[in-house]
């Protein structure tokens, strides 16, 4: 067991800061172990761990099948996503796992909970950052917090003390009394992320947390993650940024047309579909015929020619050696290749 | 069926809040539109009346300004308003994501439109009471009356910004629906001046009829077993188009 995980499921979320409110979560949950000492049996734990279970999910809007029948679970302290292109249904699976999109059909569980009939009680529990920035533009950053708070029943005095402190953990106190039009992109996420921690949430979804940032506000984005991750709590994003999917989760999907195509953490995604390596070199009929030659496998990508492969020296050898060429470049494999191999190369609208 | 707990009060307190930012301009329409309509109307076009029914004429209309203020409120607030919380803020979104219902946020949205006529009255009364317009104590009624009415107009605009594809949109139930409802409801001459169908027509659609009546019976005072009818037209279609409106804006907005 991880250390936090237990942690996370009686209080949720919370931002590391040098107050009390840790300890007396621990507190309350003693009080709650105390009255289940039976021990768990093996079905229970399982249901205990298991933050999100879906099976057979579909979502149909008419005659379009958006999410086709998927089968996922989400454990609880694991950083999970969901990657696919424009219209590969992750943002539908959110909204479902939200409880503001009802399922078509198959079955869909959120903290133990069926979403078609205990959704407030998991949306108390849940955390929203979603795609479009909603903040409300009538209000500043700390009256956003403030409203938001009373939508899920916080009272007013424990309301500001969690606000201040989010502020304060997503490095915006000094915007604290600023209306939203006036922030900058990356603040704006980072404010909807602090919005979303405000009912100290078990679990905490992110559909596409840093969309259209620069490169400074994405990595501020993933280091807050990060340490929200490092506390045991549990986190589901999607993203089509591969480097941030391969940087943050620990497992993931990749959909495609409604369809999970695979499922794994990055790195053994990688080495399964793509190889440790891959050996790219400039597309001409003479490499192409030296390569049909070697008898070796390879794609056709951006006017290259790239050689997925667990032996990359060998491969840049026999290239430079035998087909006499000489600009032959060798990498790693990232994410980015197993996702171009698997959802192909063609624009989705 | 409908799902509404105490948490619609959260939804009312955000517009209450915003309101309450842009106090300023928000309070000039209830104090200037009486002053102009009765100087203009009342006390102008009015010396060429002499009374209505043994009624001066100011004294005539004062309770049908009250009635118009708490429909362009009410119902502003709960299309173009509305309108623009949901489709572009996204406001709507934002709260459904918490353990507050859709069924909350449409009826917390129509209960502040309701509350932002019941204001308007409140604010009104005092500039009225200056004319010399209306009678005190009873004329106290119009704000507890003036949230009725303001629901009823707060739930009709509602259903049609359920239904309406574009903000533009909301221009044709403004011109086609509100403006007809502002003259023909008599507002500014009794009703009874108008062909019999027509005035049949006014009292089965027209919403304003019925809340003319009874402001004109608490300001003058002068109530009449009639004045039941009202009200009980004015409860039922408060009660129907409430519903209605979370139905049409659930279909809407629960894909």
């Amino acid at each position: 067991m991880q250390p936090g995980k237990g942690r996370s499921r009686g209080g949720g979320f919370w931002p590391p800061s040098g107050n009390g409110e840790r300890e007396e979560r621990r507190d309350e949950q003693a009080k709650e172990c105390c009255t289940c000492t039976t021990p768990l049996t093996h079905q229970e734990e399982q249901a205990i761990s298991d933050v999100i279970v879906a099976r057979d999910l579909e979502k149909r809007f008419g005659d379009l099948i958006a999410v086709d029948h998927i089968t996922f679970r989400v454990g609880e302290g694991e950083v999970f996503g969901f990657l696919g292109p424009n219209g590969a249904g992750k943002t539908t699976t959110m909204k479902m796992i939200q409880c503001v999109s009802p399922k078509t059909s198959g079955t869909l569980e959120v903290l133990g909970m069926d979403v078609d009939t205990r959704q407030r009680e998991i949306k108390s529990r849940l955390g929203v950052v979603p795609q479009e920035t909603n903040l409300d533009p009538d209000f500043s950053a700390y009256r956003n917090l403030l409203i938001y708070a009373r939508y899920f029943g916080i009272l007013k005095r424990e309301a500001e003390r969690r606000a201040e402190e989010l502020l304060a953990f997503m490095q915006l106190e000094e915007k604290r009394d600023v209306v939203i039009d006036k922030l900058s992109g990356g603040m704006k996420r980072r404010l909807i992320i602090a919005r979303a921690l405000i009912n100290a949430p078990e679990l905490l979804i992110l559909d596409e947390p840093t969309i259209g940032l620069d490169p400074q506000a994405r990595h501020l984005i993933w280091e807050k993650l990060r340490n929200l991750r490092a506390e045991g709590n549990t986190l589901v994003l999607t993203t089509h940024y591969l480097d941030e999917a391969e940087r943050l989760c620990d497992r993931l999907v990749i959909m495609d047309h409604g369809k999970i195509l695979v499922e794994g953490a990055p790195a053994d995604l990688i080495r399964e579909h793509a190889g440790s390596d891959v050996v790219e070199v400039e597309q001409t009929p003479a490499v192409l015929v030296c390569l049909d030659g070697l008898g070796l496998d390879y794609d056709l990508a951006d006017g290259a020619i790239q050689v997925f492969t667990n032996r990359p020296h060998d491969v840049a050898r026999e290239l430079l050696e035998v087909c006499r060429h000489e600009a032959v470049t060798v990498r790693p494999a990232t994410l980015e290749d197993v996702f171009l191999r698997l959802t192909g190369r063609s624009l989705r609208e | 069926m409908i799902d509404i707990t105490e948490r619609v009060r959260s939804v009312w307190r955000r517009n209450w809040d915003a309101f309450l930012r842009t106090y300023r301009v928000n309070f000039i329409p209830p104090f200037v539109e009486p002053v102009l309509y009765l100087l203009a109307l009342g006390f102008g076009l009015g010396t060429y009346i002499e009374s209505i029914d043994g009624i001066p004429y100011p004294v005539f209309i004062a309770p049908a300004l009250v009635s118009v203020s708490v429909m362009y409120s009410s119902f502003f607030e709960c299309t173009y308003s509305s309108f623009v919380r949901m489709y572009y803020q996204k406001t709507f979104d934002a709260v459904i994501a918490t353990p507050v219902s859709i069924d909350e946020v449409i009826a917390g949205e129509m209960l502040w439109g309701a509350t932002r006529g019941m204001i308007y009255a409140t604010l009104m009364l005092p500039v009225l009471l200056l004319f010399g317009v209306v009678a005190m104590p009873s004329s106290l009624l119009l704000i507890p009356f003036a949230y009725l009415a303001g629901l009823l107009f707060a739930s009709i605009a509602m259903c049609f910004t359920a239904i309406t594809p574009s903000i533009d949109a909301l221009n044709y139930p403004a011109f086609l629906f509100i403006t007809p409802m502002f003259l023909f409801s008599g507002t500014f001459f009794p009703l009874d001046l108008l062909p019999e169908p027509i005035q049949y027509f006014a009292l089965a659609v027209l919403p304003l009829t019925h809340v003319v009546s009874i402001n004109r019976a608490i300001t003058l005072p002068a109530f009449a077993p009639a004045n039941l009818l009202n009200l009980a037209w004015i409860a039922v279609a408060t009660a129907l188009f409430f519903v209605l409106a979370i139905r049409l804006m659930k279909r809407r907005l629960i894909v």
